[in-house]
């Protein structure tokens, strides 16, 4: 087993692993994240493209991987799912612009 | 359009069927099909009967496409010979065996298509042809649309996508803009319209290594968009996944992507869908007349079960009807997430 780097491709498959030390828990988990991506008033094709978003986002390889599949067996092409992680980028992008109002604010306070 | 040589011409190892189902026997899966299908209390695999007549009437093809299970191209010479036709269309005057589909390859190109279409068509039969739209823009070819519409032929029409980069990137660059314009005509003929009775399904299989979308969502989209993009209409989509065999296990092997994909499959396996394979109701014949459980098998040259007729001059509806299906790796393709059949998922 390689334990020589963060990120090993093979360990999203073993996953349910983590449910090892706390059961229930993942069984909760799991039943949550079900019941979570399950066809309801957004689309699953709809929920994985968010889940793609959100995956760059929180920057998780696995995620990304699991959600690019789990995209295009949704019937996602490329280009939605493009778009997708550009919206998920210009959050982030504005997100770090408008902390941009607390800098103003503090120089504000500090300036004359 | 750009067509590639086939795996036979390069004489790539892939080529043989043999060392296909050598290449997947080898590789390290969860558990057998055996084992999943025994869990789902379907094992052995039993034939429910004879609903389908699939014919392989030859290999040869005017596109390769990256994804192929057979192989097919311009370079491939087997064709049909008349005396197995025959044997074909005496099978099918002789049962009432409802539907013949006749495959390739292009069937369209075989020289005796028009006449097995017409013979079983007098036969009172449903006739599908599994046609891939581009041959009907060759230059010799351009008879067949209106010969189908007047045959009432069921249209079975393969594009992937409703755009032309993953059409192409599968199919040959330049086969969807032929194939818009074949669908047009046939739709200008009355193919996919209300009312016509003149039936034009689109089969899509994904341009890649990942599983089919869900069918209803995909033919809402697909009839969305090639209605406002193209001004095209068609009856139902089918989602096929794609094979592990021939061109597209070549693919696999290529991308380093065989394992992951067929793991893939293992882990898709669903029970409902192992239930309704077409095998339990389709008879596969090949060019030369031997019989197989499936256009999959055929291609992976796996016979039929010890004891079986081995081809279509020994036809035995009683024993093939109810004949155990030879089984291997491939068959998770089948089985996996709605399922696939050559009528689109199946759970």
């Amino acid at each position: 087993m390689d334990h020589t780097h963060y990120y090993h491709a093979p360990d999203l498959a073993r996953f349910p692993e983590v449910g090892k030390g706390a059961p229930e828990l993942w069984e909760k988990f799991l039943a949550w994240y079900g019941a979570v991506f399950a066809e309801g008033a957004l689309t699953a094709r709809e929920k994985a493209l968010i889940a793609l978003a959100v995956s760059h986002t929180v920057q998780c390889p696995y995620c990304i991987d699991a959600y690019t599949t789990a995209s295009l067996e949704h019937g996602s092409n490329e280009e939605q799912m493009t778009e997708a992680i550009h919206v998920a980028a210009a959050i982030r992008g504005g997100a770090s612009l408008v902390h941009g109002m607390q800098m103003r604010n503090h120089l504000e306070r500090l300036g004359m | 359009m750009r067509v590639l040589p086939t795996l036979q011409k390069q004489r790539h190892p892939l080529a043989s069927g043999t060392a296909q189902r050598r290449r997947l026997a080898d590789l390290p899966l969860a558990r057998s099909f055996e084992v999943a299908l025994d869990g789902a209390g379907l094992f052995p695999l039993i034939a429910t009967g004879i609903e389908v007549l699939q014919i392989n009437v030859g290999r040869k093809c005017n596109q390769t496409c990256r994804h192929c299970h057979v192989d097919a191209g311009p370079d491939r010479t087997e064709m049909m010979p008349p005396d197995v036709v025959e044997a074909c269309l005496r099978v099918l005057a002789e049962t009432a065996i409802p539907t013949l589909d006749v495959t390739g390859g292009a069937p369209e190109l075989h020289p005796d298509f028009r006449a097995i279409v017409e013979r079983a068509t007098a036969l009172g039969r449903r006739v599908i042809d599994r046609c891939n739209l581009t041959v009907t823009r060759l230059p010799n070819y351009r008879w067949i649309p209106p010969f189908l519409a007047e045959q009432r032929v069921e249209v079975t029409a393969s594009l992937p996508y409703f755009q032309s980069r993953q059409t192409d990137a599968q199919r040959g660059e330049g086969v969807f803009e032929e194939s818009v314009e074949a669908l047009r005509e046939l739709n200008a003929l009355g193919y996919g319209r209300p009312g016509s009775g003149l039936v034009l399904n689109l089969v899509t299989n994904p341009v890649g290594a990942f599983l089919p979308p869900d069918q209803r969502a995909a033919e809402r989209d697909w009839k969305r968009e090639l209605a406002r993009r193209h001004g095209i209409v068609f009856d139902r989509l089918f989602t096929l996944t794609n094979m592990p065999i021939s061109r597209f296990l070549e693919h696999l092997e290529e991308k380093g992507q065989t394992e992951a994909y067929l793991a893939r499959l293992v882990h898709g396996f669903n029970p409902a869908a192992a239930g309704g394979v077409m095998c339990r109701s389709t008879l596969s014949v090949a060019w030369d007349g031997t019989l197989y459980d499936c256009d999959f098998n055929q291609m992976l040259d796996l016979p039929l079960a010890p004891g079986q007729p081995h081809s279509i001059r020994d036809f035995d509806p009683a024993r093939l009807g109810a004949r155990p299906i030879a089984l291997g790796p491939h068959c998770f393709g089948c089985t996996a997430g709605a399922g696939s059949s050559c009528g689109g998922a199946v759970a």
